[in-house]
């Protein structure tokens, strides 16, 4: 039971991201019937925007120690960060928690970039077939994280976890279980949490508000919006502008899990494109639910066990679930009927 | 070449001409070194076959890599048991790489559009992955799959001695250059290049039988519109798996003449990035297009082996000419552009190629040829008036 769920537990902070990627996915082919290729370029944008607050917030004023030397001779240095200079504990705290707080860098800036994205180039390839669209918006990756790579350099950027999230936390002491036996990450635990939050409120958008509704309404006929004198394109800009947010932020809060690096993006893309086919083109739900089902499913094929009966499963599993559903239920788990049919 | 018009022939000839003389024509522009020249025959033959694809039934395949993958892992098992001649492992990758396209491609054409984007994704990652892992017996994991001394090489294996053997046509070393003077600069004749460029003519004239035959009329048909020739009654699913196969098997050839030049197979050229390749390749040039392929993989790895070659203090050189004030801040800008950071041009052509020109090098090159043409025609009348 333990070894169970701690697979579950495993599987979740994967499939948070995979979830929360295929949500912008849906959102933005719901929209726009635009398939966008730069997806994961824009998670991986997010999570360089954390990597950004973090280097300003950590940039160090350096001082040269009057008495004490090194034992070259020279002066010591002494550094400080400007932040804890000025703000001084609460400089620290900025520190301490830059990642989260970078989330609110990371939104404006991938709103900013999402609206820019789609009024600047996708905007002109509505009429054009889907390939070139898939090819547009992968030539836009490539030109994205190349920028990136020439910014940030080509390494890994290890980002740490607020300190008091570092460790690990007891979850199975938390449900009633006896202690010690289910031991998980803490951020990986509140990445869950946030990914749940992040996609509830999308839906709550969705649902509840009359925004939500137009934008639903226009996602099944967006002929008959514009008719009834709504302006739909601008609401759909804004929902691209969504997806990008909820991509960067998705990419930001998983900093501390992978380090970022220009291709992060890529790698997580063409899982998230599985997933959302799996999912189902165009439907929200099956893009969450396939995300969740596909991390776990994966964390489950990476156990030992599992290992020692089917050597290297675990690199395939999703790809061999993927063909399979394709295959037996071809619009996906729960795919609309008339969506990318032709 | 019976069946052929007298232009489709006069293509063919100019394109066996250019290809042949290609170490000579390349050679002013920096490019006449064998490495390169092979790579342009062979990427050019496995954008060929992708455009047969690609081109003429409009599915868009994200796998291809898989295929030159396992054509090169044909050819190295090749040189491993049989024999260090390229001809039977060129064969052995191309029966490989087409196998292996028709189980993908069984499966995959089940699906269009975007699905079969993302099978065939899936598929080609799920083979990368393997091969990194499960597989590594057979593919020698990250190291990559190499010829070793011991290995058996049933058919020219006895009495070898000393180092490792090359890869030879019947006994002409792939390696083997001649070099000559010719105006002033060293042309260089590889014996690899020249197998490559025989088997890219080759694999030019087959495609350009498969245009123009009814079969090639049929591929086209089921992009314009799969649904009518349905309701006519025609299967189109053999046809888009044979096309499939086909593009395969030309995958698989690149694959086998990579190994052929160099004999080592490893995981990266499945890599979804060499799939994304050889669609820039393509689309570059031109989709459904005869040259459009080959221009497209000319170009890319002729910018892939210049720009990357260039650093920032032969930029600097290049740019003595301007004001410090200037230059600084060009350089800077510049060397976004070139050495480690060539792919960020590769992407910004890429895009204005898609935006602006979606039907590539030849499409821009016939509109220009138009507007020139015009130019010509509007003279003429230009002159009634006069008369």
């Amino acid at each position: 039971m333990d070894a169970f769920l701690l697979q579950v537990l495993n599987g979740l902070d994967k499939g948070s991201a995979y979830a929360l990627i295929a949500l912008g996915l849906t959102l933005i082919f719901g929209t726009l019937g635009v398939v966008n290729f730069a997806h994961g370029a824009l998670f991986m944008l997010g999570a360089f925007c954390a990597v950004a607050f973090d280097k300003v917030v950590t940039a160090e004023r350096v001082l040269l120690d009057p008495i004490k030397k090194t034992p070259w001779g020279t002066p010591l240095e002494v550094r400080v960060p400007y932040a804890k200079v000025w703000f001084g504990d609460a400089g620290e705290w900025l520190i301490d928690y830059s990642v989260p707080i970078s989330l609110a860098l990371a939104v404006p800036v991938m709103m900013l970039i999402g609206v820019a994205m789609e009024r600047g180039l996708i905007r002109h390839f509505y009429k054009r077939p889907h390939a070139d669209q898939i090819l547009v918006t992968f030539g836009l990756a490539i030109v994205l994280q190349e920028l990136v790579k020439a910014g940030f350099g080509a390494n890994p950027i290890p980002m740490p976890a607020p300190s008091s999230y570092q460790g690990m936390a007891d979850f199975g002491a938390l449900i009633g279980m006896e202690p010690n036996t289910v031991v998980y990450p803490t951020w990986r635990l509140v990445y869950f949490l946030f990914a749940a939050a992040i996609i509830g409120a999308v839906f709550a958008f969705l649902q509840f508000t009359t925004f939500g509704m137009v934008v639903r309404a226009g996602m099944a006929d967006r002929e008959t919006v514009g008719l009834l004198g709504i302006d739909i394109d601008r609401r759909f800009t804004f929902m691209f502008g969504l997806a990008a947010v909820v991509a960067g932020a998705a990419g930001a809060m998983y900093s501390p899990i992978l380090s970022p690096d220009y291709h992060m993006g890529m790698d997580f893309l063409v899982l998230s494109f599985v997933v959302v086919v799996v999912g189902g083109m165009g439907s929200l739900g099956g893009a969450v639910a396939a995300g969740f089902l596909l991390g776990i499913l994966q964390s489950f094929a990476s156990m030992n066990e599992v290992k020692q009966i089917l050597p290297g499963i675990d690199q395939i599993i999703i790809y061999l679930v993927a063909v399979a559903i394709l295959l037996t239920r071809p619009r996906g788990l729960m795919g609309r009927k008339g969506v990318m049919e032709s | 070449m019976t069946n052929l018009n007298a232009a489709d022939r006069l293509l063919l000839l100019l394109f066996a001409v250019a290809v042949l003389a290609g170490p000579v024509i390349l050679a002013p522009f920096g490019a006449g070194y064998p490495d390169l020249l092979q790579k342009f025959a062979i990427y050019g033959l496995f954008a060929i076959g992708f455009n047969i694809l690609f081109g003429l039934t409009g599915y868009l395949s994200f796998g291809h890599a898989a295929f030159l993958g396992v054509g090169s892992y044909a050819a190295v098992w090749a040189f491993k048991l049989l024999s260090m001649n390229v001809l039977p492992a060129i064969v052995f990758a191309v029966l490989l790489g087409g196998l292996f396209a028709l189980l993908i491609g069984y499966v995959s054409l089940r699906r269009s559009g975007i699905y079969f984007s993302i099978l065939t994704l899936a598929f080609a990652q799920m083979s990368y992955n393997m091969a990194y892992s499960v597989l590594t017996p057979l593919t020698n994991g990250e190291t990559g799959l190499q010829i070793a001394l011991d290995d058996p090489r049933i058919l020219d294996g006895a009495g070898q001695s000393g180092g490792l053997p090359l890869t030879n046509l019947f006994g002409l070393p792939m390696n083997q250059t001649w070099e000559s003077e010719l105006l002033g600069m060293t042309v260089q004749f590889n014996v690899g290049f020249y197998l490559c460029a025989a088997v890219l003519i080759l694999g030019f004239y087959a495609a350009l039988r498969i245009f123009r035959s009814p079969f090639g009329l049929m591929l086209r048909a089921l992009k314009s519109n799969q649904n009518r020739l349905n309701y006519t009654g025609v299967n189109t699913r053999p046809y888009a798996l044979a096309a499939f196969v086909i593009s395969g098997m030309y995958a698989g050839l690149a694959g086998g003449l990579l190994a052929a030049t160099d004999p080592l197979a490893g995981a990266e050229r499945m890599q979804w990035t060499a799939s994304g390749e050889v669609v820039l390749m393509t689309i570059l040039g031109g989709a459904g297009t005869l040259l459009g392929p080959v221009l497209g993989a000319g170009m890319i790895k002729y910018f892939e082996a210049i720009l990357s070659a260039i650093n920032k203090a032969e930029l600097s050189d290049l740019l003595s000419f301007l004001p410090d004030a200037l230059r600084e801040p060009l350089v800077s800008v510049l060397a976004l552009f070139v050495g480690e950071g060539w792919h960020l041009t590769l992407g910004v052509i890429f895009m204005a190629i898609v935006i602006f020109l979606p039907g590539g090098l030849v499409e821009g090159a016939r509109r220009a040829m138009r507007l020139f043409s015009r130019g010509a025609s509007d003279a003429p009348s230009e002159e009634r008036p006069a008369k």
